[in-house]
């Protein structure tokens, strides 16, 4: 087993790869595979595993992306991941994909999928609605339909039909990696000090960009090192970020966030890996193919700013969350002119009032490239826990 | 400028009277027990809401009538002190700041709180924070969630109807039942959409006027009048029907006597320009704004903003044969709900029919379902047509956005523009 040191700078190096080598190099092994980009926030990957093909998560270009022809499409008032998109569309870097999925979580990713459909890029562009209603002949059925919507295209590119047989396989493979997910998440919730933030950040990220094998792999070998007694715990609080789920934080804010003095515990960062909360059930003799990925979508999804959520409300499920995780705070981190995250901050930002759960709040914008303000901000916050406590 | 005196025309004051009458009727609903059903423009099914006997009440038509009245600045500034960020849609923050500000409409009088929650998800996202917003404010209030499929692909299938038709079966009606305590009765639901087919009609009319030169009206700034009332409400019913018939007769006469659209200062004697916008109006300084355009001749030939309450230029009429279908397919057509390719295409043809000289936009800084995506779309009419395309930048009821000058700067620069090109093609 590689030592977890060198396991870090491999998933480190594999995130932030703008070229998708891993992901090109696996589709040029088979004249059948195919390559699919996805947007945030989530996607049933099983679904194109189970068809032959990858999915790649296309998640902007952050502070490694120099934005030239992006800003031309976007006002200066519109979030950057568009932009940062754009420019990585631009330069040729999905070259080899086959199709781009637009997930339906916001009026600028959805305009942004109508971009790609001018531009002609890759072979499909499709936008995914997401149910709003969660009852299963209605709202399942329609999402079973744009999923399958999403296989038909594959298929026009490959031939590969998915069989029940194919997706139940695919289904474990990732069930297994949201397994191994959540493991590191509970230890690190006991230990932080044994990953740091940046590091899980990482190591969910390389999950973006290269096969389920091959990342659950990774995933064994860092819950094997992180199960042992490793590192020194420091003096921090503990926290949860909320708010970054589509545009990615740079990472200098993540570290910036763990140098002030807080162990993130719980974080949106990447959302869509961990958004089925439960395993996904084989699919049952007489369902339908995509049934129990349906299933799961209506009924074990996590909550998210782009899911309507009148019958469960989000400020109980993140008051849930502060006391699963027991954490000391909440950083409140959103995008820029990110719409969604910012507009239930005002309603997650009271529950805490009413909660006496102590909360702090900031901007960012995937290239931002100063942390001082931000740092002593987040300093003060965590200081002023630990001389309440 | 003509120099007479604008007198009002008589659709005009129909169209008061129906808004007044309105507002009595929501002020009265304490004595009368109607229900009321808070609601958006974009897949505004009110025909279903009538059908109930309940009365609609829009926010959005709220918030632009607080920016007309220049009192959308501290409600904003209040939401703010709430803890809304700067960053996001003014529209919400002047709701709710009007809200905690006792919710006084525009003719002063309390605008009811609602009875239901009407939350048809049609076009923009916001639509769905604003509406999780307002249920905590009226947690007791039932939400009705209607969401609307985008056009992604260019057509509505059937199965995105049949999810809609199914949604109305199970959730709205259902909930309307309960709250109006009144069956749902089918055939009054088509009877009523049988004057909105007559209304949609008529609509379609009035813009394709602008086909005259010159244009009989503005389709932007006088067309956000007209798309008044049935945005607010009035779908369906015989009071838009008497409207839209006598607005169009008034607009006949006009076509006849070769005269230009009316403005707030008289009948534009010139038309120098035709333009077809795009994106919603600033609503802070309406007028002025108004003035920037007339002031140089541009006359406004089409609009999409006119569009986002339904589009009806692609033959999209209600069939009331097809009552919940037709319901389903109208808000799936409305504008904000067409793919990108679909508005390019839509606004291309409306800068052909109507001879546009050129293309403009006003990006509104706080609207992601507009402004995302609207550099693209100049780009590609200007690539199509090779016409000549502007662009400026306000904000809906934020007036802090509204900076007279740049917007004066850059109109005049485009007019210069224009009137270069007009003379090297008469050459
Ligand atoms: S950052 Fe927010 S506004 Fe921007 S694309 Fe993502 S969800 Fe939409
Ligand atoms: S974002 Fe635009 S379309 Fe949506 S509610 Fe706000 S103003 Fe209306």
């Amino acid at each position: 087993m590689e030592a977890l040191k060198d396991i870090l700078a491999t998933c480190e190096e594999i995130a932030f790869d703008l070229n998708f080598t891993r992901a090109k190099e696996w589709k040029s092994q088979d004249d059948n595979r195919v390559i699919v980009g996805y947007m945030p926030i989530y996607f049933p990957r099983e679904i194109i595993h189970a068809a032959n093909g990858m999915t790649v998560g296309i998640l902007g270009g952050g502070d490694r992306k120099m934005i030239i022809k992006g800003d031309a499409y976007y006002q200066s008032y519109i979030c950057h991941i568009p932009r940062s998109i754009m420019e990585l569309a631009l330069d040729g870097h999905f070259d080899s994909f086959d199709g781009f999925i637009f997930p339906s979580i916001c009026d600028v990713i959805r305009n942004l999928s109508g971009t790609f459909q001018i531009l002609g890029k890759g072979k499909f562009v499709k936008y995914m609605d997401y149910p709003q209603n969660f009852v299963a002949n209605i709202g399942g059925e329609f999402y079973e339909n744009e999923l399958q919507n999403v296989l038909d295209e594959v298929y026009k590119i490959n031939h590969v039909k998915v069989t029940p047989e194919k997706l139940n396989h695919s289904i474990k493979l990732f069930n297994k990696n949201r397994e191994l997910l959540r493991k590191i998440y509970d230890i690190r919730q006991e230990f932080p000090w044994r990953l740091t933030a940046a590091d899980v950040y990482h190591i969910v990220r390389a999950g973006y960009m290269i096969p389920v094998e091959e990342h659950n792999q990774i995933l064994e070998d860092v819950v094997y090192h992180i199960s042992q007694d490793i590192n020194e715990p420091l003096d921090n609080i503990r926290v949860v970020v909320m708010g970054a789920f589509c545009e990615q934080p740079p990472v200098g804010l993540i570290k910036t966030i763990e140098l002030a003095g807080c162990y993130v515990v719980e974080d949106d960062f990447l959302l869509g890996a961990r958004w089925i909360q439960k395993d996904i059930q084989e699919i049952k003799a007489g369902g339908t193919l995509l049934s129990s990925i349906s299933y799961a979508f209506l009924n074990n999804s996590t909550y998210s700013s782009s899911l309507y959520d009148a019958e469960d409300p989000k400020e109980r499920r993140l008051l849930e969350l502060i006391k699963t995780r027991k954490v000391d705070g909440i950083i409140f981190a959103a995008p820029s002119f990110c719409d969604p995250a910012l507009l239930d901050h005002p309603i997650l930002q009271k529950a805490c009032e009413v909660n006496n759960v102590r909360y702090i709040s900031f901007l960012f914008s995937e290239n931002t490239g100063q942390f001082k303000v931000i740092k002593e901000q987040i300093g003060t916050f965590s200081d002023s826990i630990k001389l309440w406590e | 400028m003509s120099k007479e005196v604008v007198s009002k025309e008589k659709s005009m004051i129909i169209q008061k009277e129906m808004i007044a009458s309105l507002s009595k009727e929501l002020s009265n609903v304490k004595k009368t027990g109607k229900k009321v059903v808070y609601t958006f423009v974009p897949g505004n099914i009110s025909e279903l809401i009538r059908a109930f006997d309940m009365l609609p009440v829009y926010p959005e038509i709220n918030a632009l009538q607080s920016g007309m009245r220049k009192k959308s600045e501290k409600f904003i500034r209040d939401a703010e002190k709430m803890g809304h960020s700067e960053d996001v849609c003014t529209y919400v923050k002047c709701d709710v700041g009007m809200m905690i500000n006792g919710n006084v409409g525009s003719g002063g009088d309390v605008v009811p709180p609602p009875d239901l929650l009407l939350l048809s998800y049609t076009g923009c996202f916001t639509f769905m924070k604003w509406f999780e917003t307002l249920k905590r404010l009226y947690p007791e209030v039932p939400v009705a969630m209607l969401h609307t499929p985008y056009q992604a692909g260019h057509k509505i299938t059937p199965e995105m109807t049949d999810y809609m038709v199914k949604q109305l079966k199970t959730e709205v009606i259902p909930k309307m039942e309960k709250v109006s305590g009144n069956k749902y009765d089918e055939n009054k639901l088509k009877e009523i959409l049988r004057k909105t087919s007559i209304t949609e009609d008529l609509i379609m009319k009035i813009f394709d006027t602008t086909k005259n030169i010159p244009s009989p009206i503005d389709a932007y700034f006088a067309g956000v009048y007209y798309i008044g009332p049935i945005n607010n409400g009035f779908r369906g019913t015989q009071e838009a029907v008497d409207y839209y018939q006598m607005l169009y007769k008034e607009i006949l006469e006009r076509v006849e006597k070769g005269l230009g659209p009316i403005t707030p200062e008289g009948v534009m004697e010139e038309e120098k320009f035709r333009l077809v916008i795009e994106g919603p109006p600033n609503w802070t300084h309406f007028r002025e704004f108004w003035k920037l355009f007339y002031d140089l001749g541009a006359v406004i030939v089409a609009s999409s903003y006119t569009k986002v309450g339904g589009v009806y230029d692609n033959g999209f009429r209600v069939d009331p044969e097809k009552p919940l279908e037709s319901l389903a397919n109208y808000c799936m057509n409305c504008y904000t709900n067409l793919n990108l390719e679909q508005r390019v295409e839509l606004l291309s043809d409306c800068i052909t029919k109507y001879h546009a000289d050129g293309f403009m936009v006003n990006s509104i800084k706080s609207c992601n379902s507009f402004s995302a995506g609207q550099l693209m779309i100049m780009r590609q009419l200007e690539e199509k047509l090779e016409i000549p395309v502007g662009f400026i930048e306000s904000d809906l009821v934020d007036p802090r956005y509204f900076s007279y000058s740049n917007i004066k700067n850059r109109l005049e620069s485009f007019f210069q523009m224009l009137e270069q090109r007009k003379l090297y093609s008469d050459k």
